[in-house]
């Protein structure tokens, strides 16, 4: 027999830890499946076990994930850790493998609170060990103390600020900042002034990184175009055009990062309806004023639901604890509105920014629709050119280039490609990034060995030996 | 001989003995195994089935699966690894002649 | 008329087709779906199998065994043309069993086929020691294994691809996006689509695959397709495990071992499902115990077009002369005949192939 939940809540950062102990809280029977052994996503990484010293380093914004971890053991809520999701089926059956174990939960509704990705940012070299995200850089320090010595960051946006920053402080400043950003950029941002004052303790926040940075004479290259990473078999220079000039800067280790993009694959594989969200450049899910999706039962709260961050993500996830203890009659209607008012509220604040920053840093464009011979699925190896040349064979969508030349076949089930390969065919077929769509995402959603699944297997139990 | 490496463990832990292709590695204790690696000089993580193109870690968040390493015979991601004691851990098979097949 | 020939559907089976009537010099306009299609061309196994095909009707095994002998003439043709390749082995092929009396039971009915061909079924069976010279990887479950010769399979998305480059490269005009409404003939044919597009022919080839059961009637055929759902797995790539394709796994030309496929009637829902990947997870490792280590990385599900009996039909809408339905769920292992066999039926040249079995009147008695 499986248990059977009330809620079932993939993802154990802001938004679900927050989602989770405001529904336990309501008398709802919840578990939450984490692929961390922690809880604290991918933001909070491994908070409780983080030193003082790197409290220090990484700032109060992340400590304060604290208090989220803390209220989720305290609800009670059972939090199965480790747990790899490879599949969400029938209103709610969920499969999961558990240190080389496969295992189900049921659940009358599902929240999905997986976060987001880092925008794939398919330059040149981009594939070479020494490349990586940012937000890798970032994880390198939280779950692991980690620093990366005479680093480049690449690209756009707050986050490239906050590492470096971090960097800085852990003794470990980046060789350089390669900012992809214009300042025609900033100009046409400041008609979003008004929101971004709203969001003042973000801006106040980003000036003070840049502060640190400057102090610590990081060189910044803003405005750099033809930026690729050099090197035999790892990453040795990065080279870019700053002001007209050709730029060589050699390094070990490269951070890209511009933007982060909603991690759909889940909300998908279950068959939600995704628009394009212009000014974010990315798909996102369509969601109810609770997180509701078309996709009876399934909600989805945080990053993954349009890119807000951290706070906005502990604030959605809570709206939707609200309205499924309202479904299920632990709260009536009047106090499931009552209790959603301030964290409308508090929601709206956080959002207020992100207009000015999606505009003051917007996506590298040479990385949304690269040059033909860069690499844009990196399981696969399959080049911008090779999608081009699909869609001269006839290729309206992704799921057909993915058949013709195999870009989104590999493990990552194209969350390191699907957005370029969208770009790419829109940009060839004269046609909307709606209109293109997106892949086809079906289970398994993360790889699961043979035996694992026919573990699971009814039918034929001692076949699979 | 440690190889050098660019990154910088800020912190010391207890260190275990684990095997990377044979060659005998410390690594922390608990540590997460694809940082660990990274921090004791290993470069590359494996080669690509595709074009043998070498890779390392990139996400460290489980999302791109091209820091895959190979613990008794099941390819894994390393990321999502923590260090124990005695680990075994090689690079993936890889596709060898396979590859030249038609 | 604008075209010689408008082809309804642009999969492997019209694309083939297209390809054919190309070659001969006919002009051909493939009115091809969109990405959300369901299209058998991307989802189906890869075989080029004939062993157990057409057990009660020994054309369908011909049939099949005349385009298994010219499927590397035709690959390499449209390969060379367009500088695509096509991966195909055809060393042969196995049915496992994991009874003696399964085995028993289908040699006695291979026999039977065998003689009704005049002898030309070449197999032999392999216990599970001589088995095991040829496949080290395989099971203790595994007794035996029918061995036919003629089998094989090919990359069936390398040919997709091949086929549209060269359809295109060949002069065909493609026209992708179409929903196809309507076929009327007033004096040629007049295609219509959803969007408004027309196209006028001298003749129309519905391969459509399941559309056909919503066209074929409109078009004087009985068109009785159904769909029967495949689910299917494939895994990360691995060093060579296995030689020859069976019914249960192949290792693909770039390594993944493909595991397939499950047979099931649920209409026009092509979803996996945890208990069909894990039955036929259970069954890959029955035959090759080392893939209980691999990773699975991507499933599907595809939907077979059926026909009551599993036969292809070839017919000419008696309604609408020079309109043909040509459908079947055997599209890879066809494609040879069908690019270079069929055309002369469409054409009704003295070469044409007789594919009186095929014709929907077998359908008339209920």
């Amino acid at each position: 027999m499986l248990m059977k939940r009330d809620l079932a809540i993939i993802g154990a950062g802001p938004a679900g830890m927050a989602a989770a102990a405001l529904a336990a809280e309501l008398g709802l029977s919840v578990t939450v499946l984490d692929e961390q052994p922690r809880a604290g996503g991918q933001i909070y990484r491994d908070v409780d076990r983080a030193s003082p010293a790197r409290g220090t380093i990484l700032g109060a914004d992340y400590t304060d994930g604290r208090r989220l971890t803390e209220e989720l053991r305290r609800s009670g809520v059972d939090h199965i850790t480790s747990a790899v999701v490879w599949a969400i089926e029938d209103a709610f059956r969920i499969s999961y493998t558990r240190e080389g174990r496969g295992a189900q939960v049921e659940a009358d509704r599902v929240l999905l609170a997986t976060g987001a990705l880092e925008r794939p940012m398919p330059i040149p070299g981009w594939t070479l060990p020494g490349v990586m995200t940012a937000g890798a850089g970032q994880i390198l320090l939280k779950q692991s103390g980690v620093a990366a010595r005479g680093s480049v960051l690449v690209g756009a946006g707050p986050l490239l600020y906050l590492i470096a920053a971090q960097m800085v402080r852990a003794g470990t400043p980046p060789a350089a900042m390669i900012e992809t950003q214009t300042l025609g950029d900033m100009i046409r941002a400041l008609r979003h002034v008004g929101g971004a004052l709203r969001g003042w303790p973000y801006m106040a926040k980003g000036l003070k990184m840049l502060a640190e940075i400057k102090r610590a004479k990081v060189p910044r290259y803003t405005g750099a175009t033809q930026i690729a990473v050099e090197g035999e078999g790892k990453a040795e220079a990065v080279t870019f055009t700053h002001n007209g000039r050709k730029q060589r800067i050699p390094c070990e280790t490269v951070f890209l990062h511009h933007g982060v993009v909603p991690n759909t694959q889940a909300a998908r594989s279950l068959g939600v309806s995704h628009i394009w969200d212009a000014p974010q450049a990315a798909f996102a899910p369509v969601l109810d004023a609770w997180g509701e999706s078309d996709a009876a039962g399934v909600f989805i709260a945080g990053d993954g639901a349009g890119i807000g961050g951290a706070k906005a993500a502990e604030y959605a996830g809570q709206l939707a604890a609200l309205k499924i203890a309202a479904e299920t009659n632990r709260l009536s209607t009047q106090d499931r509105d009552r209790k959603a008012a301030p964290l409308r509220r508090a929601l709206a604040g956080e959002l207020a920014v992100r207009p000015f920053l999606d505009a003051a840093y917007p996506p590298f464009d040479a990385a949304l629709t690269p040059a033909d011979s860069t690499v844009i699925c990196r399981c696969e190896e399959v080049t911008a050119g090779d999608i081009r040349s699909y869609a001269k064979l006839g290729c309206l969508g992704p799921n057909q280039t993915k058949a013709f030349g195999r870009a989104g076949m590999g493990p990552c089930q194209g969350r390191y490609c699907g957005l370029t390969v969208t770009a790419l065919l829109a940009d060839a077929n004269g046609q909307s990034a709606d209109e293109t769509g997106y892949y086809r995402i079906r289970p398994p959603l993360k790889p699961v060995t043979l035996s694992e699944l026919a573990a699971m297997d009814e039918t034929t139990q001692d076949a699979a030996e | 001989m440690k190889p050098a490496s660019p990154f910088l463990e800020l912190e010391s832990a207890p260190r275990v003995d684990v095997t990377w292709d044979g060659t005998a590695l410390s690594l922390p204790e608990g540590a997460n195994l694809a940082a660990a690696l990274l921090a004791a000089g290993v470069k590359v993580f494996r080669h690509t089935p595709v074009s043998g193109a070498p890779r390392a870690p990139f996400c460290m968040m489980g999302a791109c699966f091209d820091c895959l390493i190979e613990i008794d015979g099941v390819t894994r991601q390393a990321c999502m690894l923590e260090v124990t004691e005695g680990m075994a851990i090689t690079r993936p098979q890889e596709m060898g002649a396979h590859a030249n097949e038609t | 008329m604008e075209t010689d020939y408008a082809i309804i559907g642009g999969g492997v089976v019209g694309l083939s087709v297209a390809w054919g009537l190309l070659r001969r010099g006919r002009t051909v306009t493939v009115l091809d779906g969109d990405d959300g299609s369901f299209r058998a061309s991307r989802g189906n196994f890869g075989l080029v199998w004939v062993q157990s095909k057409g057990m009660n009707q020994p054309r369908y095994a011909q049939w099949s065994q005349q385009s298994a002998a010219i499927w590397a003439d035709f690959a390499q043709e449209v390969s060379g043309n367009t500088g695509k390749s096509i991966p195909l082995e055809q060393n042969g092929g196995y049915d496992f069993h994991f009874s003696e009396e399964t085995l028993e039971e289908t040699v006695a009915k291979y026999e039977i086929l065998k003689a009704q061909l005049g002898g030309d079924y070449p197999y032999e069976v392999l216990g599970h020691n001589a088995l095991r010279k040829e496949e080290p990887h395989i099971g203790p479950k595994v007794v035996g294994a029918i061995l036919h010769y003629q089998d094989g399979h090919a990359n069936p998305l390398k040919l997709l691809v091949a086929l549209a480059a060269d359809v295109r490269r060949m002069g065909g005009r493609v026209l992708t996006g179409k929903t196809v409404t309507e076929v009327t003939k007033p004096d040629g044919f007049r295609i219509t689509c959803a969007d408004g597009t027309t196209v006028t022919s001298g003749k129309v080839v519905l391969s459509a695959g399941l559309g056909a059961a919503q066209l074929g009637p409109k078009m004087g055929f009985k068109a009785p397709v159904r769909p029967q759902r495949g689910q299917v797995l494939i895994t990360e790539k691995l060093p060579k495990l296995i030689n020859r394709p069976s019914l249960i796994a192949r290792q693909v030309d770039e390594g993944g071992i493909q595991i397939g496929a499950t047979n099931e009637e649920v209409g026009l829902d092509d979803r996996v499902t945890q208990p069909g990947l894990s039955g036929l997870a259970a069954k890959a490792i029955a035959a090759y115990p080392a893939l209980a280590r691999a990773q699975l990385v991507r499933s599907w599900g595809a939907l077979r077009i059926l026909s009551p009996d599993g036969l292809p039909i070839y017919q000419e809408s008696p309604d609408m002369p020079g309109a043909y339905l040509v459908t079947c769920h055997s599209g890879i292992t066809l494609a040879a005949a069908h690019a270079r066999l069929l055309p002369d039926w469409l054409e009704g040249t003295d070469a044409a192939p007789d594919l009186e079995v095929f014709s929907e009147t077998r359908f008339t008695v209920s």
